[in-house]
C-alpha cells in the first residue's frame, strides 16, 4: 500500500508541463493548423447565430409569460388566432432558412477540407492500445522508418496520415491543427494535416478504446524543413553503441531480459514489434504516450512499475535488481 | 350499442350507480395481499410499479454520476481506478437509457393511455404483466452484475472490437447484451399494447383528431420502438454470437465489419432519442393547457411534428459516425436530414410559445417544469444543429460538448417535462397534491445546477476534453472547470432529493386531492383520484378534444357493458364508433412465471448456446398454461 502510495507520489511528481516549452495544449479554439483554423470560423459563426436565434426563444417565452401574468380572464380578440398562425409559420420560415445556411456551409466547408491536393509526406498512424505507432513511408524505401507517439512534420506542408486502428477503433485528435478521424481496424482512412507555425501540439485519442484510453496521448511536431530533415535523418539511423559502461550493462540486460521480445531497437538484436520502437526513445519528448516527460528518472519509474502508472497497459512488470534497473534507464536514456 | 337480452344485473344498463359500482369493483379487482400482486394484470398497479421502479434505477444513476464528478474533480485522481471507472460511466449510461429514459415514459403511458383514452384496461393486459417481470429482471440482472464487478465497460453503445470476443474478456460484455434483450422485449411488449389500446380502445366519438396530443406522442413512439428495436436486437444477437460460439459478424479479419455494428446500433439508438423525446413532448403540449388556462395553439402542427420527428428519425442515424470514415458526400446528406429535424421541433416549440402568449399562465410547479424545459430544450436543440454539421463535429465529436448536448437534450428535453408530469399527475396516482413549495424549491435548484453542470463542459470539449476518460493529466488546463462542475453537481444533486422527499412525503401527507385539481380537459380527470380498479364506471362518450372542458357539468356515457365479467368497448381506427364488446383478460401468475421462465433461459444463455434449446421448453409449457381457457366468462367471447 505504502510502495504503491509512493509510486502515485512519483508518477504525479514526474509529469512536467510541457507548456513551458512552447507546447500548445490541445484545443479547437487555439489553431495552428489550416484545418482547424477553418473549422474555428465555422464553429464561431454557427454559435453566434446559434446564440441569437436562444436569446429569441427567451425573450418570447418571458413576454408570453409577463404579459397576461394578472389576466383574470381571457378576452377574445378577433384575428388573434390567425395573427399566432402567421407568427408561427414566420418563425419556421425563419428556421428552415438558418438550417439551410448551415447545412450548405457545412458542405462547402467539408468540400474545402477534402480537396486533393499534393502530399508531400507520408506517414502511417497505428491505433494500439494505448500507444500510436509511426511509420514514416516515402518514395526511396530507405528512407522507411518507425516510431512512436511523437509525429514531427516540416511547417507549411501538406502531410498525409493513413490512420489504420490495429485492435480497437481509436481517434486520431489534433484539435489545434485539425478535426478527428477514426482509426478503423480493416478500413483504412485517411487525413491530410497542415501546419504553419512551428511548435508542439498535442493531441489524444477520442474514441473510447479501453482500459487507459485516458492516457493515449501523442505530440504533433511541427518545425522548419531543415530541422525536419536533419530529425528525419537522424531516426533512420540505427541505435548508436552504448559509449559508458553503464549504459552498455543497460543494453546487456536489455536484450538478455523479456525487454527484447517486445520492442524493437535497430541495430542490436531486439526486434519485437509488440511495444513501441526504442530506436531513438531517448530522443523523444515523453514516454507512456505523452503521460511523462522523458527523462531518466521518469524511464527508471516506468520500467519498476508500469501497471500502477498505467493499470492495465500492456507492460508487464519485469523484476529487476534495482543495479539492472538503473543500468537499463541509463541505456534508454541515451538513445538519442 | 346493442343490447343482448341477458339478465339485467349482469349489464351496466339501468342499474343502481352504487350497485354498479360495486359488481364492477368486484368483476375487475386486484385481490389484496401478496399473490394479488404477483397475480395483477391492472394496468394502473403494473404502472405504478414501472414508475417506481424507473425512478430507483434513476436514483441509482445519478450516483454513478456523482462518483464520476467526485473523480474528476481532481487531475490524475486515484479514488476509482480505470476498470471500474469504466464500468461506472457503461453502467450510468445503459441505465439511464435501458433502465430509467425509456422505460419511465413508457411506464407513464401503461398508466395514462388507457385513462386518457377512456377504456378500462390496456390492451393485453397479461403480456403487460410480463413486460414489468422481465423489465425487472433486465434491471436486476445489469445491477448484480455490477455489484460483482461483473459490469459492463465498453461504453453503453458497446462498439466491436472492444467489446468483441478477442478485447472484451469475461461475461461484461454479454451481460450488457442480454441486459439489452431484457429491456427491449419489454419496450417492444408495451409498444404493441399502446398501439392496440389507441387503435381499437378509444372511447366513443374520441375521432383521430380528437386524441389527446400526449396520445398521439406515444402511438408515434410506439412505432418508432417497434420499428427501430429489432435492429439493436439483430445487433447484440450478432455480438453474443461472436461472443459465444465464434461467429465473424463484426470481425473484420474474417470478413466481418466492425461499422456494420454502428450501422445497426444508431438505426437503433438514434430514434431511441425521440422514443424517449417524443413522450416528453406530448406531455408538455398536454399539461400546458391547464396552466395557460387555453388549447394547446395549433393541434394540427403539434401532431404533425410528432409523426415528421417519427419518420425523419429513421434516416439521421449516420450522423453519430461521422468521423468513422464514410465518403464524405453521404455524410452531407445527413447534415441534411439531421438539420432538418429542427423543423418539427421548432413548430412545437412555436406553438407552446404561441399557446403561452395566448394563455393566462398559472405558475404552479408543473408550468415552472415546462419553462425550464422550453430554456434548456433550446439550447440542446441548437447544439443538436451544431453537431449536425460535419465539418463542426469533427472537432465535438466524442467530447464533453457532446456529452453537453446530449445532457442538454435527455435532461432538458426530457426529464423536466417528465418531472413537470410527475407534479401535474401525482394527483391522480395517488389522491394526494404534491407540496407547491417543495416544489418550487427543487425547480430551483435542479435547473440552477443542472446547467451549472452541464453548460461549462461545451467549454471543456471545445477546450479538448474527450468523453470517457477516467483521469486527465494535471498540465491540462481542465481543472478549474472540472472543479466547478463537480461543485455544481451537488447542487443538482440536492434538487433531485428535495424532489424524492417531496414525493415521499406527499404521498402520505399530502393534502387530499379533487377528482380534477387542475381543471384539466382531458379523460383521466373525469375519474376520482386514484381511479377505481375499472377506471369509469360508465364509457364516457367524447363530443370534442377538450370533453371536460366542453361538457363541465355531466359527461355523457355509453352503456351496455357486461358487469360479471371483465369487458371493454372496441371502437373504430378513425372515427371511435362502437364496434363490438370485447372481453378482458383477468388476473393470472402465468405471466410472471413466463418471465421467469425467460429470465433463466436468457441469463443461462450469455453461458451456453444449449440454454436457448433447453431453456425454451419451461418458457413453452409457461405459455400453455397462459393461454389454456379456463372456463371463466371471458373465455366466452
Amino acid at each position: 500500500m505504502i510502495r504503491a502510495a509512493s509510486k502515485a507520489g512519483l508518477s504525479a511528481m514526474l509529469v512536467v508541463p510541457l507548456t513551458g516549452c512552447g507546447g500548445n495544449w490541445q484545443s479547437a479554439l487555439d489553431v495552428y493548423g489550416s484545418a482547424a483554423i477553418s473549422l474555428k470560423h465555422l464553429i464561431i459563426l454557427i454559435v453566434a447565430v446559434c446564440s441569437v436565434v436562444w436569446m429569441l426563444v427567451m425573450i418570447a417565452l418571458i413576454a408570453a409569460l409577463w404579459r397576461n401574468r394578472d389576466a383574470r380572464s381571457s378576452s377574445p380578440e378577433p384575428g388573434r388566432e390567425r395573427r399566432m398562425t402567421m407568427a408561427v409559420i414566420g418563425a419556421v420560415v425563419a428556421t428552415v432558412l438558418i438550417i439551410s445556411t448551415f447545412t450548405v456551409m457545412s458542405f462547402i466547408a467539408t468540400r474545402a477540407l477534402t480537396v486533393a491536393s499534393q502530399d508531400d509526406l507520408t506517414v502511417r498512424v497505428r491505433g494500439l492500445q494505448w500507444w500510436w505507432g509511426l511509420e514514416y513511408v516515402g518514395p526511396d524505401p530507405s528512407h522507411r522508418f518507425e516510431t512512436a507517439n511523437e509525429i514531427h512534420i516540416p511547417v507549411g506542408r501538406n502531410v498525409r496520415l493513413q490512420l489504420e486502428g490495429l485492435d480497437v477503433i481509436h481517434s486520431f485528435w489534433v484539435p489545434s491543427l485539425a478535426g478527428k478521424q477514426d482509426l478503423v481496424p480493416g478500413r483504412p482512412n485517411e487525413l491530410t494535416i497542415r501546419v504553419e507555425r512551428a511548435g508542439v501540439y498535442r493531441g489524444q485519442c477520442a474514441e473510447f478504446c479501453g482500459m487507459q484510453h485516458a492516457h493515449m496521448a501523442l505530440l504533433v511536431i511541427a518545425e522548419p524543413q531543415e530541422d525536419f530533415d536533419k530529425w528525419a535523418t537522424a531516426q533512420r539511423q540505427v541505435a548508436t553503441p552504448p559509449t559508458d559502461e553503464e549504459a552498455a550493462a543497460g543494453l546487456r540486460t536489455f536484450l538478455t531480459k523479456p525487454c527484447a521480445a517486445c520492442h524493437t531497437v535497430r541495430g542490436t538484436a531486439a526486434a519485437g514489434t509488440t511495444g513501441p520502437d526504442l530506436t531513438h526513445v531517448g530522443s523523444r519528448r515523453t514516454i507512456a504516450s505523452g503521460m511523462f516527460e522523458t527523462t531518466r528518472g521518469s524511464l527508471a519509474a516506468w520500467i519498476a512499475d508500469p501497471q500502477t502508472i498505467k493499470p492495465g497497459n500492456n507492460m508487464p512488470l519485469v523484476p529487476l535488481t534495482p543495479d539492472e534497473l538503473r543500468a537499463v534507464s541509463a541505456y534508454l536514456a541515451s538513445l538519442k | 350499442m346493442n343490447r343482448p337480452a341477458t339478465a339485467p344485473d349482469t349489464h351496466d344498463t339501468d342499474i343502481a350507480r352504487t350497485r354498479l359500482t360495486s359488481a364492477l369493483a368486484k368483476t375487475w379487482k386486484t385481490p389484496p395481499g401478496f399473490w394479488g400482486a404477483l397475480t395483477t394484470v391492472d394496468h394502473k398497479i403494473i404502472g405504478r410499479r414501472y414508475i417506481f421502479t424507473a425512478f430507483v434505477f434513476l436514483a441509482l444513476g445519478g450516483v454513478l454520476a456523482a462518483l464520476m464528478r467526485l473523480q474528476l474533480a481532481q487531475p490524475e485522481a486515484r479514488l476509482i481506478g480505470p476498470d471500474r471507472y469504466n464500468q461506472i460511466f457503461t453502467m450510468h449510461g445503459a441505465n439511464m437509457m435501458f433502465l430509467f429514459a425509456v422505460p419511465v415514459m413508457e411506464a407513464v403511458a401503461v398508466y395514462l393511455v388507457p385513462l386518457m383514452v377512456g377504456t378500462r384496461n390496456i390492451a393485453f393486459p397479461r403480456l403487460n404483466a410480463f413486460s414489468y417481470w422481465i423489465y425487472l429482471a433486465g434491471g436486476a440482472l445489469l445491477w448484480t452484475a455490477f455489484a460483482l464487478d461483473m459490469g459492463p465497460d465498453v461504453g453503453w453503445f458497446a462498439y466491436v472490437p472492444l467489446s468483441g470476443p478477442q478485447y472484451g474478456a469475461g461475461k461484461r460484455a454479454d451481460i450488457w447484451a442480454q441486459m439489452i434483450t431484457f429491456t427491449e422485449l419489454s419496450a417492444l411488449a408495451i409498444a404493441v399494447e399502446l398501439v392496440v389500446t389507441i387503435f381499437k380502445q378509444r372511447a366513443p366519438g374520441m375521432t383521430l383528431d380528437r386524441i389527446p396530443v400526449f396520445v398521439w406522442a406515444m402511438l408515434v413512439t410506439s412505432f418508432l420502438v417497434i420499428m427501430a428495436m429489432p435492429a439493436v436486437m439483430i445487433a447484440s444477437t450478432g455480438l453474443i454470437l461472436d461472443r459465444l460460439v465464434g461467429t465473424h459478424f463484426y470481425n473484420p479479419a474474417e470478413g466481418g465489419d466492425v461499422l456494420l455494428w454502428q450501422h445497426l446500433f444508431w438505426f437503433f439508438g438514434h430514434p431511441e432519442v425521440y422514443i424517449i423525446f417524443l413522450p416528453a413532448a406530448g406531455m408538455v403540449s398536454t399539461m400546458i393547457e391547464p396552466f395557460a388556462r387555453r388549447p394547446a395553439f395549433g393541434y394540427l402542427g403539434l401532431v404533425m411534428a410528432l409523426i415528421a420527428t417519427g419518420i425523419l428519425a429513421f434516416g439521421l442515424w449516420v450522423h453519430h459516425m461521422f468521423v468513422a470514415g464514410l465518403p464524405r458526400l453521404g455524410d452531407s446528406f445527413f447534415t441534411a436530414s439531421s438539420m432538418a429535424i429542427a423543423v418539427p421541433a421548432g413548430i412545437q416549440m412555436f406553438c407552446w410559445l404561441a399557446t403561452l402568449w395566448d394563455g393566462r399562465p398559472v405558475f404552479k410547479t408543473p408550468l415552472l417544469f415546462i419553462m425550464g424545459f422550453i430554456v434548456t430544450f433550446v439550447i440542446g436543440g441548437l447544439t443538436g444543429v451544431m453537431v449536425a454539421s460535419v465539418p463542426f463535429d469533427t472537432q465535438v465529436h466524442d467530447t464533453y460538448f457532446v456529452v453537453a448536448h446530449f445532457h442538454y437534450v435527455l435532461i432538458g428535453g426530457a426529464v423536466f417535462p417528465l418531472l413537470g408530469a410527475v407534479h401535474y399527475w401525482f394527483p391522480k396516482l395517488t389522491g394526494r397534491m404534491m407540496s407547491e413549495t417543495l416544489g418550487r424549491w427543487s425547480f430551483w435548484l435542479i435547473i440552477v445546477g443542472f446547467n451549472a453542470t452541464f453548460f461549462p463542459m461545451h467549454i471543456l470539449g471545445l477546450e479538448g476534453m474527450p468523453r470517457r476518460i477516467y483521469t486527465y493529466q494535471p498540465d491540462l488546463p481542465w481543472h478549474g472547470l472540472n472543479v466547478f462542475v463537480s461543485l455544481s453537481s451537488i447542487v443538482l444533486t440536492i434538487g433531485f432529493l428535495l424532489f424524492f422527499i417531496n414525493v415521499f412525503r406527499s404521498a402520505r401527507f399530502g393534502e387530499v386531492a379533487p377528482d380534477n385539481p387542475w381543471d384539466a380537459p382531458t379523460l383521466e380527470w373525469a375519474t376520482t383520484s386514484p381511479p377505481p380498479s375499472y377506471n369509469f364506471p360508465r364509457i364516457p362518450v367524447v363530443g370534442s378534444l377538450h370533453p371536460l372542458w366542453d361538457d363541465r357539468d355531466t359527461l355523457p356515457v355509453a352503456d351496455g357493458l357486461r358487469t360479471d365479467r371483465r369487458e371493454l368497448i372496441v371502437t373504430t381506427l378513425a372515427s371511435a364508433g362502437p364496434q363490438a364488446r370485447e372481453a378482458s383478460p383477468r388476473n393470472s401468475i402465468w405471466p410472471l412465471l413466463a418471465a421467469v421462465a425467460t429470465t433463466i433461459m436468457l441469463i443461462w444463455s450469455i453461458f451456453s448456446p444449449w440454454a436457448v434449446v433447453w431453456g425454451s421448453i419451461p418458457i413453452a409449457v409457461a405459455l400453455i398454461g397462459w393461454f389454456w381457457p379456463k372456463g371463466t366468462p371471458e373465455d366466452e367471447s
